[in-house]
């Protein structure tokens, strides 16, 4: 078993699309609308659009594609001030690879990189932690983004560094949280959703029980869901089961890689380096309160926010950006005013369009201008 | 090793520094010597040794092979120069080399073209030049002229090549990538995405351990045979940078047709996949060194599939896919799993995903 090829077999495929067209079949839709099933995580929606699984749904069924790509909700303002730490002379700025793209008010990392300042792409923050190790004389500034998936990793670099004196390493922590941030979808007006697809690799981090509020108080149903086009067929036929039989639970679909306690190390870890701030600003989303963190007062000297003077300047997204409608699913990609005009992956205007995670990004990639279902 | 028995006129000059100097671009006799030393001991052959300003060619010896000439060139910046499977100077050969062949065009000679940092080593040079030298020699191809610059440290990266390539075709081919028709088969010679697999990996930023080797090699033997068995192939490109996903894109653009691969039938050895698992890559837009993306009439698909597979270069050749009447210029392919996805154009570069 090499838990790949197992979980793409187009014929356990044909057979998870006949259940899920029986099964929605005797059920009652909502009126006027198919079911929306929002998938929370972008490396849903990668596999989502990497498979062609939308075309293979029953029409009845529409997926919305959430806020879970870090790259995509990283705000204009925090990525000037990336910048701005950048251009410090003495800094290596190391980053993950698809943040380099996204626009800031001025430039991108990328367009940064271009213009003289020493950004590395790197594929952990151990390597930038290497780099402070190899770069004595120069600053070594690690871009610390994503949600509880990465906060970890980030977490137990700067334990490291600490515990090998390396003073010339810290952290622009933009890490950010999932649970306040589904709260805070779940509260917008206007929102039509009727169950979720939960984020797997954040959930084995903290475990399945901080989404027991959206099963009990907002009474929709949640399936934590793998990342393999089966794991999310299936996934999906659970949370239909869910709203056929009248129930809303938090259900475990990758149970073979989410304990539902969480993985206590790392949360202990996450502890242990980091607080969470008052607020973050989110894009498209706004503020959301305690969505974010930030190093806590004892590894201050590992914080970048404190190392540098940074603009921290709040940049409002473009007005004709509909990021925040898509995200919510409000508003389809292709219904935005400036998708595929305006706003193209070769110019992002807006962060969706950046990472292939980005609902815009993978509509047009992968559909073209026009809804996925009619173009395939 | 001695690639060609030629006998030199003159005394060649010797380098006996062991790293190159702002000194060797200079113009003098430590230029002279550097070339002579590096390149015409290496390359070797009647139209280089005399050193004159250009290579000459008789015009009758090129009529010989056709009624077409063909000329490109490419420039190669490898980071690392040696990799697995290959190094820099058979990349610059083999990369015109196919650039020729995949036109139909016979390769006959090269240029070979160089930007070096001061403080390169001679002997990685010698190195460099010796794989050059072999690679052209076993392609039946000479590098008759060439050019020599070295520039300061930091402006450029250790050593660039440029190589310009001139071929003949034979009367009667025209291969062009506006001429795929509906119905017609899509093949490639062999497993995809190893050469930038390999280089990925090479660069040792991802600290994973792999057995990828590059791909790199010269094709026109393999497009020769491929050309015998089945003359009426109607276009072929040789898949680099940007992988199978963006030739399938040219080419259904440019003939206004569009395409359907499918994910199962496309050969990918099983290192590429994990290595692309990891890094949330896509294997399809991974660059190749040695693999050609061939459009053939129906007629003529078993002939120049059997041709490729009866060749070392091509045993692993497989058909992935079909033209189709859909709407032009759009790629898709059939996924393992049963779906659809559509297979644009990239953007720019790959970028590793978060998680």
């Amino acid at each position: 078993m090499k838990y790949v090829d197992e979980f793409r077999d187009s014929e356990k495929a044909g057979f998870l699309v006949r259940e899920i067209e029986a099964l929605v079949s005797t059920m009652t839709l909502p009126p006027g609308r198919p079911i929306y099933i929002m998938e929370v995580c972008g490396g849903h929606t990668h596999s989502i659009f990497r498979y062609g699984l939308e075309g293979m749904l029953p029409k009845e069924i529409e997926l919305i594609h959430g806020p879970g790509c870090p790259v995509c909700v990283l705000p204009m303002g925090r990525v000037d001030d990336c910048v701005s730490i950048a251009e410090n002379p003495g800094v290596i700025f190391a980053t993950f690879g698809d943040a380099m793209r996204v626009p800031g008010s001025k430039k991108s990392l990328l367009q940064a990189k271009a213009d003289g300042a020493d950004v590395r792409m790197v594929y952990s923050p151990m390597d930038a932690l290497a780099l402070a190790r190899k770069n004595r004389d120069r600053e070594v500034v690690f871009f610390g983004l994503g949600f509880e998936t990465t906060m970890p990793s980030t977490a137990l670099t700067v334990l490291q560094a600490e515990a090998e004196e390396i003073t010339n390493f810290s952290v622009f922590c933009n890490h950010i949280t999932i649970v306040p941030t589904i709260k805070a979808i779940l509260d917008s007006p206007g929102l039509q959703l009727d169950g979720f697809l939960g984020p797997g690799h954040v959930s084995m981090v903290i475990g399945t029980a901080p989404y027991e509020f959206i099963a009990k108080f907002y009474r929709k149903p949640m399936v934590v869901a793998g990342f393999e086009p089966l794991d999310i067929l299936q996934s999906i036929w659970m949370v239909l089961k869910q709203i056929k039989d009248g129930r809303s639970e938090v259900e475990n679909q990758y149970a073979r890689i989410v304990p539902d306690g969480g993985n206590a190390a790392a949360l202990q870890a996450v502890s242990r380096v980091y607080e969470l701030r008052e607020f973050f600003e989110w894009r498209g989303l706004g503020s959301i309160d305690h969505s974010g963190v930030k190093l806590r007062e004892k590894y201050a000297g590992y914080d970048a926010e404190r190392k540098f003077a940074i603009p921290n300047l709040k940049i409002a997204d473009p007005k004709s950006c509909q990021c925040g409608e898509v995200l919510k699913g409000v508003i389809k990609p292709w219904q935005c005013k400036v998708f595929g005009s305006a706003c193209t992956p070769e110019m992002p205007l807006g962060s969706l369009m950046v990472s292939s995670e980005g609902a815009c990004a993978a509509y047009y990639q992968y559909g073209g201008h026009k809804s996925y279902k009619e173009a395939v | 090793m001695n690639v060609a028995p030629f006998i030199h006129a003159r005394k060649l000059g010797k380098v006996s520094v062991d790293k190159v100097t702002l000194a060797h671009g200079g113009g003098g006799k430590a230029m002279k010597d550097l070339i002579d030393d590096v390149f015409v001991a290496a390359f070797d052959n009647r139209s280089l040794a005399p050193l004159e300003d250009q290579a000459r060619f008789s015009l009758a010896e090129l009529a010989g092979h056709g009624d077409q000439l063909a000329f490109t060139t490419d420039s190669f910046v490898v980071d690392p120069l040696f990799f697995p499977g290959g190094d820099i100077g058979e990349l610059a050969v083999c990369g015109t080399i196919n650039d020729l062949a995949v036109g139909g065009a016979k390769p006959l000679y090269l240029s070979c073209a160089v930007i070096i940092e001061e403080g390169t080593s001679i002997e990685l040079l010698r190195k460099i030049a010796r794989s050059m030298a072999m690679t052209a020699h076993a392609a039946g191809v000479s590098i008759c002229t060439g050019d020599t610059k070295v520039v300061q440290r930091g402006a450029c990266d250790k050593l660039f090549i440029t190589t310009t390539g001139i071929g003949v075709i034979r009367r009667g081919l025209a291969l062009e990538v506006g001429s795929a028709r509906p119905g017609d088969v899509v093949m490639v010679n062999g497993l995809l995405g190893d050469h930038g697999a390999a280089i990925l990996c090479a660069r040792g930023d991802m600290a994973l351990d792999t057995t990828i080797e590059s791909d790199c090699a010269c094709l026109h033997d393999l497009i020769g045979a491929l050309l015998e068995a089945a003359p009426e192939v109607r276009f072929m490109r040789d898949a680099t940078r940007g992988g199978l996903a963006t030739v399938l894109n040219e080419i259904a653009e440019a003939s206004q047709v569009a395409i359907e691969i499918d994910e199962r039938a496309t050969p990918i050895r099983e290192e590429v996949k994990a290595f692309c698992e990891i890094l949330g890559l896509d294997p399809l837009y991974l660059a190749n060194e040695g693999k050609i993306v061939v459009i053939a009439p129906p007629e003529q698909a078993d002939a120049a599939l059997s041709a490729m597979r009866a060749h070392p270069l091509g045993a692993g050749a497989a058909v992935v896919g079909r033209v189709n009447r859909g709407e032009p210029g759009r790629v898709t392919m059939r996924t393992v799993f049963g779906g659809r996805r559509i297979v644009d154009m990239l953007v720019g570069e790959q970028l590793p995903r978060i998680c």
